[in-house]
């Protein structure tokens, strides 16, 4: 239990007004019993049959009786005691049954708001709400909403994360959005075919499965291999383009809007100022057709897709929104490393590439898949220059720029002296970098 | 190749001639090496003892493979003590470690997240504190060890003034 004295003092302020999720929410926790039995049954079939065939019709209707009430109760109690509440400067949640849990979000912490409708909750009319601070987890989503409550505090909490003052932020409500980009469906289709993740797991799916029958003859160790590496394969492949499908990028004065799905529905924001690291990753099929997939980090955030597929010139006028006044260093503007790094790395050195301009850190690796990591000078948190000894016998060191999503970025196997004056003017630049970058209340 | 290698980094180190380089205090090599002599001691002893008394003393001379790793352990021990260094400049922390496997970070004050002074058992007997440095990046490896626990204090105390007056968000 709470403090008392320190409850009344909450519920005494006159401008927190506390809401409940919606009604729906407990139907979700229902779900808890029969897929604990059903896992139990999938993870032991042999035993689950010899107990099916004991049951008599009175003891399953007995069960019966008292798991469905139980669950209901659960999920009704659950739900009941989950409260939040918006106050000027904090998402408020309050929950917990038996252990009680009060967490409260600050606003202008906020890294992005993700709000997502599984397919069951787009039926229901319900969507999830999640607001992605560092150190946040599943606990802290609001799950369910309905549809139009999840977008108007959505709005709501971005305007006041935005600075908007507490009176107003109820009215201004969406910020308008203009569309950037949207992923056509055969692109992605041709996209997914063109890539090797893909292949690869389908034809483990079916190799190893009948292998495993010529050495074993036992239907349970296929079953046992198959199903998982079926399951990866279709993941990789019809997974991805349900979950890519209709992929649209937009942007507002609220930042960045990344909506896709069709079957489960996501809709993601990144305010502006958000994003760590950049990435454009260009997988060797697809090089072709000059397509590429750009990859972004935010702080406390799981997403990390910006856009899926695209042709080069998009991306990169995708990127210059995502980072002002950033273009994307074209690759004879980067620098390899000195001939003598093949001794260090034989071959896969010439796919290295280092370039600082006054606004980012790119660095680029890989030889066959190209990788094009793009760091802001605001965002670096730490600067470390690493030299192994057989790095040192040719002269060479590599510099990492650590940033606030828990990415490090490398510019691999550079001339020692360059590194060390690198290390320097890296750290200079990540100063004054950070005296230009935009508040945390991107309004104000 | 070691002792060339050792050379070279303390050149690097005076050639940048701008940063104020500070050592760390002799008590962490002390407690290190009285360490290593105490366990590799107390096994050679033991490997001697032992064999001696069942094998015959011909095998007893297995007892001086500690003492040599002992030898060759408490000249590394002294190399990688002399190779860590930290600096305060004006806007960030500089921190120089490793002889073989070199280690340069430089950690701007602005973004440290937490300053943190850590004293094990065995680091509090020699009068011994560590300070770790904390930023928005689990990669960020910033710990100086071995200090004085009044300079450690010190340290942290600064470093979380300037962290304060320089602070920036993610």
């Amino acid at each position: 239990m709470t403090v008392p004295g320190r409850e009344d003092a909450v519920s005494g302020k006159p401008s927190v007004t506390e809401r409940r999720l919606h009604p729906v929410t407990p139907l979700r926790r229902a779900w808890a019993p029969i897929a604990v039995v059903a896992g139990w049954a999938v993870h032991d079939p042999d035993q689950a049959q010899r107990h099916l065939t004991r049951l008599t019709t009175t003891t399953l209707t007995a069960a019966l009786a008292v798991l469905v009430p139980a669950a209901a109760l659960y999920g009704f109690l659950t739900w009941w005691f989950t409260h939040f509440a918006v106050t000027d400067t904090e998402l408020r949640i309050r929950t917990g049954l038996l252990f009680r849990r009060t967490a409260h979000i600050r606003l202008e912490r906020i890294q992005a708001v993700d709000v997502t409708q599984p397919l069951l909750a787009r039926v229901a009319g319900v969507a999830k709400l999640k607001l992605d601070v560092v150190g946040t987890d599943k606990r802290d989503e609001l799950a369910f909403l309905g549809e139009g409550e999840a977008r108007a505090l959505r709005a709501e909490l971005l305007a006041r994360a935005a600075g908007f003052a507490p009176e107003a932020a109820h009215e201004v409500g969406e910020a308008p959005s203009r569309q950037l980009l949207r992923v056509p469906p055969r692109v992605l289709a041709v996209s997914l075919v063109l890539t090797g993740a893909t292949w690869g797991s389908l034809a483990a799916a079916l190799v190893v499965p009948p292998l495993l029958w010529l050495g074993t003859h036992s239907v349970w160790t296929v079953l046992a291999s198959g199903v998982p590496l079926l399951g990866a394969a279709g993941a990789s492949s019809v997974g991805r383009f349900v979950g890519e499908y209709d992929w649209t990028v937009a942007e507002s004065p609220d930042g960045l809007r990344i909506d896709h799905g069709l079957l489960d529905r996501t809709h993601e924001t990144v305010p502006p100022g958000r994003v760590q690291t950049v990435r454009m990753v260009e997988p060797l099929l697809w090089r072709r057709r000059g397509w590429v997939r750009i990859e972004l980090d935010v702080a406390g955030s799981s997403n990390s897709v910006l856009v899926p597929v695209a042709p080069r010139e998009v991306a990169e006028a995708v990127v210059a929104r995502v980072l002002p006044g950033v273009t994307v260093p074209t690759a004879t503007s980067m620098a390899r490393p000195p001939r003598r790094a093949r001794w260090c790395v034989p071959l896969w050195w010439r796919g290295y590439g280092f370039t600082a301009t006054d606004a980012v850190f790119a660095a680029r690796h890989g030889l066959l898949r190209r990788s094009l990591a793009l760091v802001p000078h605001a965002k670096v948190q730490s600067v470390r220059l690493t030299q192994g000894p057989w790095e040192r016998a040719r002269g060479l060191a590599d510099v990492h720029v650590d940033t606030g999503a828990d990415k490090t970025v490398t510019a691999r196997l550079r001339d020692a002296q360059e590194a060390a004056e690198l290390l320097r003017e890296q750290a200079e630049r990540s100063r004054t970098g950070r005296r230009g970058a935009r508040p945390d209340r991107w309004m104000t | 190749m070691e002792t060339g290698s050792a050379g070279s980094a303390e050149d690097t180190g005076a050639g940048d001639g701008e940063p104020v380089w500070t050592g760390l205090p002799p008590g962490l090599l002390r407690m290190r090496r009285l360490l290593l002599v105490v366990w590799l001691g107390l096994t050679a002893v033991a490997t001697g003892l032992l064999l001696g008394l069942t094998a015959g003393p011909v095998w007893a001379s297995i007892a001086l493979l500690p003492s040599a790793l002992t030898a060759w352990g408490w000249v590394m021990l002294g190399r990688n003590w002399r190779s860590w260094r930290y600096a305060e400049r004006a806007d960030d922390l500089l921190i120089s470690r490793g002889v073989l496997w070199r280690e340069e970070t430089v950690v701007p004050y602005g973004r440290m997240q937490l300053v943190e002074v850590t004293s094990g058992p065995v680091e509090r007997h020699f009068g011994l504190a560590s300070v770790q440095l904390h930023t928005a990046a689990a990669a960020t490896d910033a710990t100086i060890p071995g200090l004085d626990p009044a300079e450690a204090e010190r340290l942290r105390d600064r470093l979380t003034e300037l962290g304060e007056a320089r602070s920036a968000g993610l």
